[in-house]
This record gives C-alpha cells, sequence and structure tokens, in this order.
C-alpha cells in the first residue's frame, strides 16, 4: 500500500547539499499535561517553501512560535542559522508574519514599517517594501483604516522588513479576497526565487498545493505525512472517475478495482486505483453514458485521507 | 545602518506618537487633571489652607494624579492590549531589544506626566493667581518625572497579568482610590484619621508629599519618601519579572 511511504515521513524528504537554515529536532512541547507537538522533526533548506498544513489545534502555530524563540521546547533542539533563535544574530536574518488580533491602529502604515526597518541592520527599502506588500498608496494611511487583507499586507510587509533570508507566514492569507491571496502568493513565490526560505502555516489547502515546494502534515502534534504537493496527492493512488450514468450504484462497486461510489447530484463519483479497467466496463454496460471526467485525487481528498486514517482507529 | 541609539529612540518617538492620537488616552490621561484642577482648583482660588491656597495645594496633587495616569494607563494598559493582542508577539521575533520598549513606554509616561504638570502651573498662573517661582517650578517638574518609574512598575505588573480588555477598568480601580487616599485631590489632613494612616503606607501619599515639598506646603526631609518609593519600585518590578519569567515558562 503506498500509505507506506507517507508513514516514513523521511523518506521523501528532498536531499539538499548544506547545513539547514532552520531545524526542529526531536521537539516536544507540553502545556502543563498537553503534548502540543510530539518528538516533531523539521528540517528547512535554502529556497524551499514548506507549508504547515493540518487541523486547527494541530501544533501548527506552536512549531512556528518554537522556530521564532516565543516558546521553549520542553525536550529537544531549536536552531535557526545553526544559532538559538533568541539570538539578536539570528533574528536579525528572520522575519515572522503572526497571526495578530490587533495592531496599534494610531500609526500611519509608513510608520509601522519605519520602526520594524530601523530593527535591522540592512532593511529593505520603504518604496520596495511597499510595492512587495502592495501597499502603494496606503503609507499615509492610519493602521486603523484599513481594510482586514489591507492590514495582513501591512504584516506581510512587518515580516520583510529586514530583508530576511527565513520567512515565517503563520496563516498569512486569513482573511483575504481571492485578488490579494493570489498577488501574495506571488510574492511569496518571488521570495523563494531569491533564495529565501518560507514556512508558512495554513488551513488552506489550495494555498499549500499552489506554493509549497514541501508539505508537512501534522495532526495532533506529529508529522503523519510530508512530501510534495504531487506526492501526497498520489500517495493512495486513487483517481476520481465522474459521470453521469444509468448503472445502479451496487453494480459499479462490485467491479474489480472500485474502492467507493457516491452520488454527487446527478452523476456518480467512482474512486478507484485502475481507472482505465473500471471505465472499460462501466462503458460496455451503459452506452448512454456521458459527462465522463477522470481526474486526479485533489489535495483535500489527500488530506481528509491522511487525517481521518490516524483518528479513527484508536479513540 | 540601525545601531541601538536609534532603535530606542524610533521606539520611544512612535510611542508618543501613537499615544498623542489616541483621543480616548489623551482625554483621560490629560483630560481628567485638567478638568480636575479647573472644578476644584481654579474655582476655589480663594479658599486657604494651612497658609497655602487650595490652588496651590492642587496644583501638585493633580501634577501627580495626572503623572499616575500616564504611567498606569500607558504603560498597564497599553502592555495589556499589545500584549493580548498579539502584537508584542511581532514585536518580540523581531531584533527589537526588549529593553527599547520598555524604556519607550516609560519615557512616554514621563513626557505625559511633565507636559501635564506644566500644563497645570501655566493654568494655575493664569486662571487661579498661583504664584510659582521658576526654581520651584522646575523642582516640581523633576519630582515628577522621577516619581512616574514606581507607577510605571507597577503598571507593568498590571499589563502582565491583566487581559486587555479588564486592564482599563482593573487600573481605575486603583488609580482613583490610591489618588484620594494619597491626598492627591484634597488635604490628606481633611481625610478622617485612619485614612490618613493608611495613607502612609500608599506610593501615591509619599509622591504627593515630595511634589508639596517642592512648592514648600511640606517641611523636612525627603529621605523617607524617596525611599518608599524606591522600594515600591524594586517589590513593582521584582513581581513583574517573576511573572514574566512564569509566563515564559508557560509559553
Amino acid at each position: 500500500m503506498a500509505a507506506s511511504v507517507l508513514i516514513e515521513p523521511q523518506r521523501n524528504a528532498i536531499k539538499q547539499d548544506g547545513s539547514p537554515v532552520a531545524s526542529l529536532r526531536e521537539v516536544t512541547k507540553k502545556f502543563g499535561g498537553q503534548v502540543a507537538l510530539d518528538r516533531f522533526s523539521l528540517q528547512l533548506h535554502a529556497g524551499e517553501v514548506v507549508a504547515l498544513l493540518g487541523p486547527n489545534g494541530a501544533g501548527k502555530t506552536t512549531a512556528v512560535r518554537l522556530l521564532l524563540g516565543l516558546s521553549q521546547a520542553t525536550s529537544g533542539e531549536v536552531k535557526i542559522f545553526g544559532g538559538n533563535p533568541r539570538d539578536r544574530a539570528s533574528r536579525l536574518r528572520l522575519g515572522a508574519m503572526l497571526q495578530v488580533g490587533r495592531v496599534p491602529e494610531t500609526l500611519r502604515v509608513r510608520e509601522h514599517l519605519q520602526l520594524f526597518s530601523s530593527y535591522y541592520a540592512q532593511p529593505r527599502p520603504m518604496n520596495e517594501l511597499l510595492a512587495v506588500a502592495g501597499l502603494e498608496g496606503l503609507e499615509e494611511r492610519l493602521f486603523g483604516t484599513l481594510s482586514g487583507g489591507q492590514k495582513q499586507r501591512v504584516l506581510f510587509a512587518l515580516a520583510l522588513c529586514g530583508n530576511p533570508d527565513l520567512i515565517c507566514l503563520d496563516e498569512p492569507t486569513l482573511g483575504m479576497d481571492v485578488e490579494a491571496r493570489r498577488s501574495m502568493w506571488e510574492q511569496v513565490r518571488k521570495l523563494a526565487a531569491m533564495g529565501k526560505t518560507i514556512l508558512l502555516t495554513t488551513h488552506y489547502l489550495e494555498e499549500a498545493d499552489a506554493l509549497a515546494s514541501r508539505i508537512v502534515v501534522i495532526q495532533k502534534g506529529k508529522m503523519i505525512a510530508e512530501g510534495t504537493p504531487e506526492q501526497l496527492k498520489s500517495a493512495d493512488g486513487s483517481r476520481a472517475i465522474r459521470c453521469i450514468t444509468s448503472l445502479r450504484p451496487s453494480l459499479v462497486s462490485a467491479i474489480p478495482g472500485v474502492s467507493s461510489v457516491e452520488q454527487d447530484g446527478q452523476a456518480m463519483l467512482v474512486r478507484t486505483q485502475t481507472p482505465e479497467a473500471v471505465l472499460r466496463i462501466m462503458l460496455q454496460q451503459d452506452e448512454t453514458l456521458s459527462g465522463l471526467e477522470v481526474r486526479a485525487t485533489a489535495l483535500e481528498d489527500a488530506f481528509l485521507a491522511l487525517t481521518n486514517q490516524t483518528t479513527s482507529p484508536t479513540h | 545602518m540601525a545601531t541601538m541609539p536609534i532603535i530606542y529612540m524610533n521606539e520611544a518617538r512612535f510611542e508618543l506618537l501613537k499615544l498623542s492620537r489616541n483621543r480616548s488616552y489623551l482625554f483621560s490621561m490629560i483630560g481628567f487633571p485638567v478638568i480636575f484642577y479647573l472644578l476644584f482648583g481654579v474655582t476655589n482660588k480663594d479658599a486657604v489652607f494651612h497658609g497655602h491656597t487650595i490652588a496651590r495645594y492642587l496644583l501638585a496633587g493633580y501634577s501627580c494624579f495626572g503623572a499616575m495616569g500616564s504611567s498606569l494607563f500607558g504603560i498597564g494598559a497599553g502592555l495589556a492590549f499589545e500584549r493580548g493582542h498579539g502584537w508584542l508577539e511581532m514585536k518580540r521575533a523581531s531584533p527589537m531589544p526588549a529593553a527599547a520598549y520598555l524604556l519607550a513606554k516609560l519615557c512616554v509616561s514621563i513626557t505625559f506626566g511633565v507636559g501635564i504638570t506644566i500644563l497645570l502651573m501655566i493654568l494655575g498662573t493664569a486662571l487661579a493667581n498661583v504664584h510659582i517661582t521658576t526654581m520651584e517650578g522646575l523642582r516640581l517638574v523633576l519630582v515628577i518625572a522621577a516619581g512616574v518609574i514606581p507607577f510605571a512598575s507597577l503598571g507593568l505588573v498590571i499589563g502582565l497579568v491583566m487581559p486587555s480588555n479588564a486592564a482599563p477598568g482593573v487600573i481605575n480601580l486603583v488609580y482613583l482610590p490610591l489618588s484620594f487616599c494619597g491626598g492627591l485631590w484634597m488635604p490628606i489632613e481633611t481625610l478622617p484619621h485612619w485614612l490618613q494612616v493608611v495613607a502612609h503606607g500608599l506610593p501615591s501619599f509619599w509622591f504627593s508629599r515630595l511634589a508639596l515639598r517642592t512648592i514648600g506646603y511640606v517641611d523636612g526631609s525627603a529621605v523617607v519618601a524617596w525611599a518608599v518609593l524606591a522600594s515600591y519600585t524594586v517589590v513593582f518590578l521584582l513581581a513583574a519579572a517573576f511573572i514574566f519569567r512564569r509566563q515564559e515558562a508557560q509559553a
């Protein structure tokens, strides 16, 4: 079964030269009796875009906070650029966009950026920063007068102030409209092309799919899968056949190789690892079959399959 | 090229800018002492108590009141807000030195405290015939600036402990009784005896003694008052450090 590939995540790890930009090694984090991360290991290499994907409370934000030195591991080792994340030298090369409920509202966009830029040795020029974050024309606006998406863009700009080598984005496109989200994706890709390393947490599968060179799926503080979006999607090997047919579902599910049959409105959704063989039989038996579509499993399906696999049996 | 002094200066500059644009903060910080002084000091300008006019006494009292308010609200409510809404985490993940953040808040509290004092001196002189020599005025300003420190330290404790929405209410619960019992609103001698006894344990009382001493209302040594304020500062800072460490361990 292909799922075995996923259970041994290290086998899929992208081999890179040199030491990792950041690493969590066998990190456990407990809050009181609650285990938020359980012997979790993650290495980030230069130029990678890694998406941490997982349901709420899986430990994504905990992993980011540990990496930023905002929280101390109960056990295990956290390093960025070979040093302690709390060192000023480390932080000078790091940019972070966190989930902030409210930012001081009585400073102008330009002033917020100016202040953060002054923390760094080689800040990005202001006009460049405004362009990258899509804030041109908003620089004189008080933060409190911005829309939700614009506020997110200011936080993004703050993460980029110091022209950092490692950028951590915690749910970066939360509250953004489609257009703003696409343009942020574009910027993230440009940063990656510049050789920056990016770690992002997201609960939008589409976002992980669009951006990540590697996806790490966490659940209950443990890494349950790791790989490129393609690897994860093909991991269970199945494809989905969608068509309008007069065949009875019970008949279709009896065809060898069919793993599931669902009714999707008028259409029927058939999951199988051998779509060609299944289709041959279906077409033979139903000459009226129409609206045929065969597609690879969406990341969403792979994700659901993964997270269900590990929840259902024991609990 | 960012150097350390520039970070400290910027932090203070933007903190000042941020608060001076915040109307509700300005109203409670500057509005209250000014309005109270106009109501109770200026309108009673001819009343005399122990050889001093009420307007003169209250100039010192409301200067202390203003300084306490600017440090308790500026630091306490400000920190509770920024901590509670996650903004502080953004700053802590940046290379900003933690000291720059705290010193900026302290400097701004001192600036507001001193500003309120100067404003009250102008109002007292112009509207209530209060006579203050340059030397007296200068000494009052210095006492106010230094007296901000223990209340800023108390603000730090409140800001670390309180959730952001509860902080302003809790601060009022501390601020108003401290001001009243410390003799900031009326001469301490007019309060019931038992309250005067209680007052001797309060930092606000000793702060007002130091301020009143600069205008000649209180005689004698200032050593006890400074020692009490210094002890409160140490206690509050130790408490803040303890709370901060514990929160760090749980973070």
